[in-house]
């Protein structure tokens, strides 16, 4: 049962922000109630995110089974040092997403909204990272999938499967990103109408789970794609 | 479920309550319209989407009566020496007479046209989207589903998808089968877009399935009402329950490769084309993974009704619930091993001889179902109602559907029987002849409550007859024709066939026409059927006890107070009932123990 005051008017007369006197959607019984049930929903949608994933992972294996000198040699043509740095800024972006559901939990305003902003910007940089430094120049070289492939320096007829994965792999993590990048930016304008506080931080810490799981896929994706020889 | 006004409830009266019925319409005409396209309302979310699934089930039937149309003469060219001319006779669809190569095209594209409305269109949301979004809320005593505005956005999703496919299918369809094999679907019709929207259309309705499937798990944990355990909800509930994991755990990988079958089309990354590296049997693995899964999407739900349908016009507990509520789960759980077996004559043998082991598993639940319904029936007061008609008709076609797996699931003679019409019958066996023939019963059963009116028993009766021998004068020949070898996929074969085939669409005839005597039926029900009580059958789930006909735009008054199994006929007087109506059964003898 909700113990804030049913009146909405009268709550603001009080002077009570929207975080504070938010009521449950009708169906459900109280605040608690709906939390429980969002957290399970967004559970469940991160499962099937996974399950979306290690369909590509499984690609991966098969093909790396089938043809292991195309990927050996394709793999020793990524800089790993770019994949590094970017591993680096997403784990970062991770801390402060971490840090803005904790921020929504403890009331505090300010700070959720600085970490939210920082883990937009992560996503920026992670993204412009990849096509500054890893697509434009592979475009430019021709190390394209498929019919699209005219780099001349291959070792492997399969290489144009080996890079038809690399972008297929790294293409849907990146519209993961985009996608992440738009929820930060929905947030913070929630965040800056005074939405979220302790009673009320759902939305941020569905949004956290999921860049959690975008995280975790590149973590897979590093060494799949850049370290392993 | 007799339910007490509660405090509980209460707090729903804060915001002034619409105690209307959730048909009666909002204003006027375009104020209506609006308010359905807008709606968060599961009821009418769930009824928008029986019209669309009839709608497509519509344009599907179209299809598989033009298939059967072509089939009723057998293809020949047939060539005279003396003026040097050729001829083609028994063509439907062939614009060209020197030459049937086109028209067997057009063929294929009918077929693949049919397959996937009816699978990806019509079965795969039919029961769970409609129904199941009608009624799960209710049969949980909740005000709606967990996630309302994700359910509008499914249902829009749905209308997307299936606007994608239907103009694919208008820019000239494609010629791929509905399970996308490679290379039909990387090769055919290349250059054109078409092919692309199509498995684009399938890709955006997985999305439908998804969100929809997560709606209801999360509803069946969450939204349980006062008093309602795991084993007091209905077992149409648990089917959709099982389903709904199934559709949440398996759709994401077909997105994934449908995704990547995309790419391959349009980039020639390799993935799936052997020239340059790929592995077209691994599209079948991937395809499989998702699709056999999704046969159970398919049948569970059938299942679902099945139990409800029996048990209240028999009225009889449930022989065995909780059997047949973890049978829903072993099936469930067993559909994701089990993809291998639609590929016996592709993959390695050991791999077959695994597949075939683990496919004969899903046996064991689906004949305890089968038994416990058989069982539930015995000694019950059965009604034949046009409802109990079909409940029986789905026993009686899904034994045969399901026994006809047994001889596709053993090695040896799977192939001889592969991809001959011994399988085109008995996946429409379990797929219409279950499937639809239970959603046909779901619909009689629950149409006084979803529209408030009362149908006509006598022609639901008719129409039942004619749907069930219409289905089995269709398909059961199909069986006979399959195991002497007429393989599917051909629009012409050789003249020993011609007689089965010319009985099967002699049967999608009757079979058409019991669908014309239902749909009439309905539509005669909307305007001039009697006014429906609110328990017209004496059923002692929520939506019968404690909801009107058709139900407020809030489901109940008040939050329902779960007070007895959905079941228990021996010993509740079916609440919102005339006295008298549905009695007691008479005690039972003093000494005799009770089950």
């Amino acid at each position: 049962m909700s113990t804030l005051p049913a009146d909405k008017d009268l709550a603001s007369l009080q002077g009570l922000s929207y975080a504070e006197t938010y009521h449950a959607a009708e169906h459900f019984r109280d605040r608690d109630h709906e939390f429980d049930a969002v957290k399970m929903g967004v559970w469940l949608f991160l499962s099937t995110e996974i399950l979306l994933f290690s369909g590509l992972f499984v690609f991966y294996a098969v093909m790396r089974m089938l043809y292991p000198e195309a990927f050996i040699h394709g793999s020793s043509l990524l800089d790993w040092r770019w994949g590094l740095i970017n591993t680096v800024v997403l784990l970062l972006s991770s801390f402060t997403v971490a840090a803005a559901v904790r921020d929504a939990q403890l009331g505090r305003q300010f700070w959720l909204k600085v970490n939210i902003a920082l883990t937009f910007l992560f996503g920026l940089a992670f993204l412009a990272i990849k096509f500054v430094f890893e697509y434009y120049p592979k475009w430019q070289e021709g190390k394209l999938p498929g019919m699209f492939y005219s780099y001349p320096n291959w070792e492997s007829p399969y290489e144009p499967l080996w890079w038809g994965l690399y972008w297929g792999a790294t293409g849907v993590h990146a519209s993961h990103v985009i996608i992440g990048m738009g929820l930060f930016a929905w947030l913070y304008i929630r965040a800056q109408k005074g939405h979220f506080g302790p009673r009320h931080y759902n939305a941020v810490e569905g949004v956290g789970l999921y860049w959690h799981i975008v995280d975790i896929v590149w973590i897979f994706l590093f060494p799949m794609l850049y370290l392993i020889h | 479920m007799a339910s007490i006004p509660t405090k509980a409830g209460s707090h729903a009266h804060d915001h002034g309550h619409d105690d209307h019925s959730y048909l009666h319409p909002k204003g006027g005409f375009i104020a209506t319209i609006w308010d359905w396209a807008s709606t968060v309302d599961h009821k009418k979310i769930g009824m928008m989407y029986l019209v669309a699934v009839l709608f497509m089930f519509f344009l599907g039937g179209v299809a598989a009566l033009a298939v059967r149309l072509e089939l009723m003469e057998p293809t020949r060219v047939i060539e005279n020496q003396a003026t040097k001319t050729v001829q083609v006779t028994g063509q439907l669809f062939n614009t060209n007479p020197g030459s049937i190569a086109e028209g067997n095209v057009i063929y294929n594209r009918v077929f693949t046209l049919h397959g996937l409305i009816m699978v990806f269109l019509v079965i795969v949301p039919s029961i769970p989207a409609s129904l199941g979004n009608f009624l799960l809320p209710l049969m949980l005593g909740a005000k709606d589903v967990a996630f309302p505005k994700l359910n509008l956005l499914s249902w829009y999703i749905y209308l997307f998808g299936s606007l994608m496919a239907v103009s694919s299918a208008l820019a000239g369809g494609v010629d791929t089968g509905w399970t996308f094999y490679t290379p039909y679907s990387t090769m055919t019709d290349e250059g054109h877009w078409r092919v692309v929207m199509m498995i684009g259309s399938a890709f955006i309705l997985g999305f439908s399935s998804i969100l929809t499937g997560l709606n209801f798990v999360v509803t069946v944990h969450k939204l349980r009402a006062p008093g309602m355990g795991w084993f007091d909800m209905p077992l149409f509930v648990w089917g959709i329950y099982g389903t709904a994991i199934i559709q949440v755990l398996a759709t994401p990988v077909i997105g994934i490769t449908l995704l990547l079958l995309i790419f391959e089309r349009l980039f020639h990354i390799g993935i799936f084309d052997p020239r340059i590296g790929g592995d077209p049997v691994l599209f079948q693995h991937f395809f499989w993974f998702y699709s056999h899964p999704v046969v159970y999407v398919m049948i569970l739900p059938g299942m679902a009704i099945m139990s409800e349908l029996i048990a209240v016009h028999a009225r009889k507990k449930v022989f065995g619930y909780r059997a047949v509520a973890f049978s829903s789960l072993a099936i469930a759980g067993i559909s994701f091993v089990v993809w291998g077996h639609h590929m016996f004559t592709s993959e390695g043998e050991l791999a077959a001889t695994i597949f075939s082991a683990l496919t004969y598993l899903v046996a064991i639940p689906s004949a305890v179902k089968v038994f416990n319904w058989i069982a539930t029936l015995y000694g019950g007061s059965i009604k034949l109602n046009t409802t109990m008609l079909y409940a029986l008709g789905f026993l009686f076609l899904f034994s045969i559907g399901g026994l006809t797996g047994l001889f596709l699931g053993s090695l040896s003679t799977d192939l001889h029987l592969h991809d001959t019409y011994f399988v085109v019958a008995h996946f429409h066996y379990v797929m219409m002849g279950s499937t639809i023939i239970a959603f046909m019963g779901g619909i009689h059963h629950w149409w006084p409550k979803m529209t408030g009116k009362m149908f006509n028993e006598l022609w639901g009766s008719i129409g039942f007859w004619l749907v069930f021998i219409g289905f089995n004068v269709t398909f059961f020949p199909q069986f006979i024709m399959g195991s002497h070898g007429m393989p599917r996929r051909y629009a012409s074969y050789i003249d020993e066939f011609t007689i089965y085939h010319v009985i099967s669409t002699y049967g999608s005839w009757i079979l058409l026409a019991g669908f014309i005597v239902h749909l009439f039926n309905f539509v005669h029900s909307l305007v001039a059927g009697a006014k429906a009580p609110p328990n017209p059958w004496g059923a002692l789930t929520l939506e019968w006890t404690d909801a009107a006909s058709p139900p407020i735009t809030h489901n109940f008054h008040h939050e329902p107070i779960v007070t007895h199994g959905p079941y228990d006929y021996d010993d509740v007087v079916p609440p919102q009932t005339k006295p008298g109506e549905f009695p007691l059964p008479p005690p039972l003898p003093a000494g005799s123990a009770k089950h």
